[in-house]
């Protein structure tokens, strides 16, 4: 029985994905969302209601995310970076692997950091219990809260002490699996492919530039940076290193990328001191 | 209680109903499985491919110094067959087998091998890595079909990585690093085949039956015909593209 269920509706599903053409994805409008009014989300001990957001969205969130959530508010044609959909159900801010849905946690703490160089402001103003309720909201528009979890977040190790034997080894993670190739040699956001990049959209995005002390989107601790690179930004051309830095070699890696930025740090001093070169991009690998 | 054991008598029946057809139905189709056969053709001059300039990454650049990459939206061979043309039946009604075998999708010279991927829903593929620079691997499925993207870095040595799809989709897969890298993973549910250099294929595995086969070609689009497979027989159906 089970089999014919799955078969027809593998079916009518494979019938659907075929008859639209590949790049427009389901625009959902409000008769599909409004049965999942009842969405919560939950942080800590705060349990967030969507249906209490509605007057927030329509207030704060709407004239740039849309009244379907798809980004596609009145404002879309005037700000750049693009809002974000939350149809998709696509998040840069992460703990949780790439490909996954991010924690409500995640969703919180982006709503309250904003996004730099963005028109997206720190929503810090509002109460927790409004967050939370906010965050239910924006779960609210994807089909994909009902049927998938959220991923489970990456393990940070506890922060090591910085020292210069790890700023040098978190140097030959850059130049291993070349962070060079889109932010460039000095992190200026100038590598060989930076002009090319695109978003999931093929919109043109920019790699970070860490040289102009602009805090990374997703936050600017330690750990921030750290689950930066390890979760990837879906959505966007930064992958995931999960697989090819391990939890050690990710500290090093946060130690060198301070020694890039503008911004005074401990890191950086130190890197002064070692008289750190950066890295040569023609040099065989393995061979910096 | 009588309404109870009611309930699960018709369960029961329900349940050893299906227990037969599906056993009857493997024993037919393993019995008489026929297959379709065909080719694929261009009609017209094959549209020039560009070639690519790899100068931004020169490890590509040297592993193309005695070739000129071209992009491969279309493959036309000597006589006009089509490659890279995947054949599926569009209204397969029958179970959805997931073969256990891994396929392989390399990155290599800076180019993705096999360049368009078929597999079947569930099936596990892999992804590999032959280069010595650094790729992301970054499949582009829509999120509403339950096709998730995910976008993961591959540098020099990295181990594969292994993935499956959940939905039959035809999902575009690109690097950001390498922006003329694109390929296709083609996700189907029941028997498939992707077509040679010559534009030749072969369905394997398909019962007796009327089938409808449809041809998906990456950017000519899609085109169906109705096939006949006698059992143990061969079923046969050509289709021809007009070149854009």
């Amino acid at each position: 029985m089970r089999t014919r269920l799955q078969t027809w509706s593998l079916l009518v599903g494979a019938t659907a994905v075929l008859a639209l053409p590949m790049t427009s994805w389901a625009q959902l409008t409000q008769a599909d969302f409004e049965p999942r009014l009842s969405m919560e989300s939950h942080i800590g001990n705060i349990t967030g209601h969507a249906k209490d957001a509605k007057g927030d969205y329509r207030r704060y969130c709407v004239v740039c995310h849309g009244e379907n959530g798809d980004g596609n508010g009145e404002s879309f044609p005037w700000v750049d970076p693009k809002p974000r959909d939350f149809q998709l159900g696509i998040f840069k801010c992460r703990s949780t692997p790439t490909g996954t849905l991010p924690t409500d946690q995640d969703l919180f703490d982006t709503i309250a950091r904003g996004m730099d160089r963005s028109n997206m402001p720190q929503w810090s103003t509002f109460t927790k219990q409004e967050r939370a309720d906010l965050v239910a909201w924006v779960k609210h528009f994807s089909p994909r809260w009902v049927g998938e979890k959220p991923g489970t977040p990456i393990t940070i190790p506890p922060e090591p002490e910085v020292t210069a034997e790890r700023i040098k080894a978190g140097r030959d993670v850059f130049a291993r699996v070349q962070c060079w190739k889109c932010h460039g040699v000095l992190g200026q956001a100038n590598g060989p492919s930076a002009s090319t990049l695109q978003d999931d959209l093929g919109r043109p995005i920019a790699a970070f530039n860490f040289t102009e002390g602009a805090r990374p989107k997703c936050g600017d601790t330690d750990r921030d940076i750290y689950r930066i690179f390890m979760t990837g930004l879906d959505g966007t051309p930064m992958p995931s290193f999960a697989d090819n830095i391990k939890p050690d070699e990710a500290w090093d890696l946060v130690f060198y990328l301070r020694t890039l930025m503008k911004q005074k740090s401990k890191e950086k001093q130190m890197a002064k001191q070692l008289g750190l070169k950066p890295v040569d991009p023609n040099a065989p690998a393995g061979q910096q | 209680m009588r309404n109870r054991y009611r309930y699960s008598a018709l369960l029961s029946v329900v349940v050893l109903t299906c227990c037969a057809a599906l056993f009857l139905g493997r024993h037919v189709s393993a019995a008489g499985e026929g297959k379709i056969t065909g080719t694929v053709k261009l009609d017209g001059p094959a549209p020039h491919m560009k070639g690519i300039d790899m100068s931004k990454d020169p490890y590509c650049s040297k592993a193309h110094a005695n070739d000129t990459p071209t992009l491969q939206t279309v493959v036309a061979g000597a006589s006009g067959g089509l490659e890279n043309v995947v054949l599926y039946i569009s209204d397969w009604s029958g179970p959805a087998t997931v073969s256990t075998t891994v396929p392989v999708f390399d990155q290599k010279n800076c180019m993705y091998t096999p360049h368009v991927l078929a597999m079947d829903v569930g099936q596990t593929f892999k992804v590999t890595t032959s280069d010595q620079t650094t790729h992301n691997i970054h499949p582009l499925p829509n999120p509403m079909t339950g096709n998730i993207p995910w976008n993961q870095s591959q540098p020099p040595g990295a181990a594969p990585v292994e993935k499956s799809w959940k939905a039959p989709e035809m999902i575009p897969v690109k690097c950001n690093i390498h922006p003329w890298m694109n390929g296709w993973y083609v996700v189907v549910k029941g028997p498939y085949a992707t077509t040679d250099a010559n534009g030749n294929f072969t369905i394997n595995g398909v019962p007796p039956g009327n089938y409808t086969v449809t041809a998906w070609q990456e950017s000519l689009g899609t085109q169906t015909a109705k096939v006949t497979v006698a059992a143990g027989g061969a079923g046969t159906a050509d289709f021809t593209f007009k070149a854009k």
